[in-house]
């Protein structure tokens, strides 16, 4: 079995561009990549494409030939939707057919269009990830989802909103110097405590944007790395993948997420590692207690011990293990099918040392965790500097 | 336009039979032999894939186990906010549904609630009721 390489990684800039349709920008970010990676096109052997609401948004099924298309490229195309983790099971099926000799190259990434539809809009478009009998037809919401699991993981372990305000400062810090990042600017947590509540106990700022934007990465073969003298210092080293029941009131916990925590124990099994040997993470933080039921499906600390993270420092750029240091979801963005290959783009950037919170990565070995719905379907990666 | 256009939604088989069941103080839940509860409509127990499922009585109670004030809606529930949403423990299973009856300050983790059927202010389609008065 091969090891399978990073050869080159792109983004568009996250952020409001109601007017770019997801062709657009998956064009800007595949071509990102190829430059990146100095991979000529004629080599790259499938693409597997991650999005989430292209039916709604751009009355826009069957993407797979049409992005491929974009990207300049006459191979086999696949979509992958799985909400708001799509492109991140993209990044494990590419795994999966590079390790088994299928293909020496392939195009991985994700796209997402969403301000054309307005907040109202979205909010019923990324409703759908939820049960539409039993959790949209009674007023559900994503926000309010996780609102239901906040209040679930305060009521069984405590924590407070100011701690979870401590994460979302935390995050929009980081994205201060990340040119793709939606947001560049510092909040407090006075801001944070003081804006709109959305479904309490989560208010605007535990909320990640409405997001458009685009990602995308070329995942070689060792070999293929090798015979064209790649520079490809990072690699997938291991992949996992988790599912739970769709609706939160089917599930074993309201307060924890078995789905990541299976596809960590999965993902670490895979690379060799344990959660003590990793040095930085990139989670999905699409609220605030996202992160913290994240960290804590990752094995860095115990269920309960994780809301406290932020505020002890202990996740910070200056923290021993830093969480979202691209600023995440949260201040980076999420065009929710773009986002499991774009956490593979600033890990991969993180680890080879040209992005600009480089210097605040303690080691060479990181995480990312891509989660879809309430985290009914999860993927984690692992992602190592190769000696 | 077809010849029901009268008719917006087609009918869930399963959740509509849920709901009519609550509206005449019937409500039931779907029971397998290994006593997992799960909500209709169902072939097969999401838990352990048993098929021989059964309907039995769903308890007149359940509490409160975790809620929120929704804000910001969707279009289908645009004049209905601020609604509560919440989960509620009915035993074998737990039920989604808008609490009603209750100042949503005086709501908390254990407020008994009783399942009922209402209408949703945006649409007047049938919403599932947590009633708590």
């Amino acid at each position: 079995m091969t090891g399978v390489r990073v050869a080159g990684v792109g983004l568009t800039h996250f952020g409001k561009h109601p007017e770019r349709t997801g062709r657009d920008l998956f064009a800007e970010a595949s071509n990102r990549a190829f430059a990146d990676a100095g991979v000529d096109r004629d080599d790259v052997e499938q693409l597997n494409y991650g999005n989430f609401m292209g039916e709604l948004s751009e009355h826009q099924g069957h993407q797979g030939p049409l992005m491929a298309e974009a990207a300049g490229l006459d191979v086999p195309a696949t979509r992958y939707e799985s909400a708001c983790a799509s492109s991140g099971v993209a990044v494990r099926e590419a795994v999966k057919d590079v390790r088994n000799g299928e293909v020496d190259v392939a195009l991985v990434g994700g796209a997402e269009r969403m301000n054309n539809l307005g907040t109202a809009g979205t909010t019923e478009a990324l409703a759908i990830a939820a049960d539409d009998l039993y959790e949209v037809r009674a007023g559900m919401t994503f926000p309010a989802a996780y609102a239901l699991m906040a209040r679930a993981y305060f009521d069984q372990y405590g924590g407070s909103k100011e701690e979870l305000a401590e994460i979302a400062v935390k995050n929009h810090d980081n994205a201060l110097d990340n040119e793709y990042a939606q947001f560049q600017s510092a909040i407090s947590v006075e801001d944070a405590l003081d804006a709109p509540m959305i479904a309490d106990p989560l208010g605007l700022y535990d909320a990640c944007p409405i997001t458009d934007g685009a990602s995308a990465v070329l995942l070689v073969s060792d070999e293929y790395a090798d015979e064209n003298g790649l520079d490809a210092p990072v690699s997938v080293t291991g992949t996992g993948q988790g599912g739970d029941k769709m609706a939160l009131q089917d599930r074993e916990y309201l307060a924890r997420t078995p789905a990541a925590e299976d596809a960590a124990e999965e993902a670490y099994d895979d690379a060799g590692i344990g959660p003590q040997d990793v040095s930085v993470a990139e989670v999905h933080d699409c609220f605030t207690i996202a992160e913290v039921l994240a960290l804590e499906a990752l094995d860095f600390y115990a269920p309960g011990e994780g809301i406290g993270a932020a505020a002890r420092g202990e996740t910070t750029r200056d923290g021993d293990r830093p969480v979202n240091l691209s600023g995440g979801l949260k201040a980076k963005g999420h065009p929710v099918g773009a986002t499991g290959t774009s956490q593979v783009v600033e890990m991969t950037r993180l680890l080879r040392g040209d992005h600009p919170n480089s210097d605040a990565v303690p080691g060479d070995v990181g995480v990312t965790h891509n989660a879809g719905g309430t985290v009914a379907s999860t993927t984690v990666h692992v992602l190592e500097v190769e000696e | 336009m077809s010849e029901n256009a009268d008719d917006e939604r087609v009918r869930d088989e399963g959740y509509d039979d849920l709901l009519d069941a609550i509206e005449s103080g019937e409500g039931f839940y779907i029971e397998c032999p290994e006593s997992h509860g799960s909500l209709p409509p169902r072939r097969v127990c999401p838990h352990c894939g048993a098929t021989e499922l059964e309907e039995v009585p769903l308890p007149e109670t359940g509490a409160i186990e975790t809620f929120t004030t929704v804000n910001v809606a969707s279009p289908e529930f645009a004049d209905d906010t601020p609604y509560v949403t919440a989960v509620a423990d009915f035993g074998a299973v737990r039920v989604t549904g808008q609490v009603r009856g209750i100042d949503p300050d005086g709501l908390e983790v254990g407020t008994e609630v009783t399942p009922d059927v209402g209408e949703s202010e945006t649409t007047g389609e049938r919403v599932l009721i947590l009633r708590a008065d």
